[in-house]
């Protein structure tokens, strides 16, 4: 049997082109195995080839989606690979979401078989998940070789038409798809047994998980807006200038809350953004452009709000756990609360 | 973060550049903004376009904090 032909998709930095500088970079495609590719043959020995390789920058991608989608089903048609493979993505969040939206399209626009890999808490896993199989990896890059380890004998299987099994088994996210099977035990017996379990105190496993869904109804909308005071809170890391609560650029493990008395105006003099997620030379700039105090101090001015709260609320928004911008969030809630105001704009680079 | 302020009963806009992530989150206001490095700018425009611009996009917010919405909503106007 010919090798089973790979084209790989990476972003701008595994790519080698640069870093958030260079986010902004459309796709090119090169021949043969870049970066991550490399470990990638290494782990298919002579069963595939990584023939060409994608590279995009990741702020194309989540900016111009439809064109970049467009683009690059265009330049995998030409390639017309037996496999394709999007990341590892690990935690990075416009990484996994363009890993994971593109193999989605590969994968149901060219009928071609597509696999990615990304973290837990990557957004592109809850995003597509139920659209193809996501190998679970750690959240750093510093965990490549588990991640090629586990995704290249599953992408071998999908690429080869092979029965792919459940995602306990493969090491992917569960995709909600029920498959019959005979069990040893009827239905009576299991539940018994599970439930015996239960009043010992010992680990069962249901075989009906609940789905979890964390929503919160939409609040009721303001009445007057003329009368309202409106707080500013942004996960795109504004700080004054010097970051003096040294906020993290990655990661962030807290928050900060800041004085806008007597400012009418961000500027590069003032304020600097903490985020090492995404370029920073506009952001540092202008802040305004993250964190709009200029524009709603006019509109507080002009009598269009009743005042914009005298504090923002910031974190930095980069690879940070969920269970961290909770804990963040609901302290924040409480101070807004206890301040009187009526309602939130949240900032998201 | 949006989720758990709107938790506590405020009404919260989400403005942010990468929409898909903005719904899987479960934001119920949504405006969506210009670039993940400058959402709410635009380097290419001159000063004072550029802040008309900012403008345009925190009226729309503001304006969709004042709309009742029974599920997310993205204000694209």
């Amino acid at each position: 049997m010919s090798k089973i032909r790979v084209l790989h998709y990476i972003n701008q930095f595994f790519g080698g082109i640069g870093g958030e500088e260079k986010a902004d970079v459309p796709p090119s495609l090169r021949e043969g195995k870049v970066g991550p590719g490399m470990a990638i043959q290494g782990a298919f020995r002579d069963e595939a080839e990584v023939v060409s390789t994608i590279i995009c920058g990741d702020s194309y991608f989540n900016e111009n989606l439809d064109e970049a989608k467009a683009q690059i089903l265009q330049m995998v048609k030409d390639v017309n690979p037996d496999l394709f493979i999007a990341g590892p993505a690990f935690n990075a969040g416009r990484y996994g979401v363009a890993c994971a939206t593109i193999a989605a399209a590969v994968k149901e626009e060219l009928g071609i078989p597509a696999i990615t890999a990304m973290y837990e808490e990557n957004p592109g896993v809850d995003l597509f998940r139920k659209q193809l199989e996501i190998v679970k990896t750690a959240n750093s890059a510093a965990g490549m070789r588990d991640a090629v380890n586990n995704l290249v004998p599953l992408a071998l299987k999908l690429a080869r038409g092979e029965e792919v099994l459940g995602p306990e088994e493969e090491g992917y996210f569960p995709r909600g798809i029920r498959v019959n099977y005979f069990a040893e035990e009827r239905g009576s017996a299991r539940a018994v047994d599970m439930l015996l379990k239960k009043i010992k105190g010992e680990d069962f496993e249901t075989e009906y998980p609940m789905p979890v869904f964390d929503r919160v109804d939409p609040a009721a909308p303001l009445k007057d807006l003329a009368s309202a005071t409106i707080a500013l809170v942004t996960s795109g890391g504004i700080v004054p200038k010097g970051n003096p609560d040294h906020i993290e650029s990655s990661n962030a493990s807290k928050y900060g809350s800041y004085s806008l008395e007597g400012f009418n105006d961000l500027t590069s003099e003032t304020h600097e953004t903490a985020h090492g997620g995404y370029d920073p030379v506009y952001a540092n700039q202008d802040p305004d452009r993250v964190l709009p105090v200029d524009v709603l101090r006019e509109m507080e001015a002009a009598g269009e709000i009743g005042k914009l709260h005298n504090m923002f609320y910031t974190t930095v928004g980069n690879g940070t756990a969920v269970a961290s911008a909770k804990k963040f969030a609901s302290e924040i809630a409480q101070k807004l609360l206890s301040a009187g105001v009526d309602a939130v704009i949240l900032t998201s680079t | 973060m949006v989720k758990e302020i709107e938790r506590t009963g405020l009404p919260v806009v989400h403005m942010c550049t990468v929409v898909p992530i903005s719904l899987t989150v479960g934001a119920n206001r949504i405006v969506p903004t210009v670039a993940i490095p400058y959402p709410l700018g635009n380097p290419t425009l001159g000063a004072e376009e550029e802040k008309k611009l900012r403008e345009r996009l925190v009226r729309r917010a503001l304006n969709s904090l004042t709309q009742p919405v029974d599920s997310q909503t993205v204000f694209e106007k």
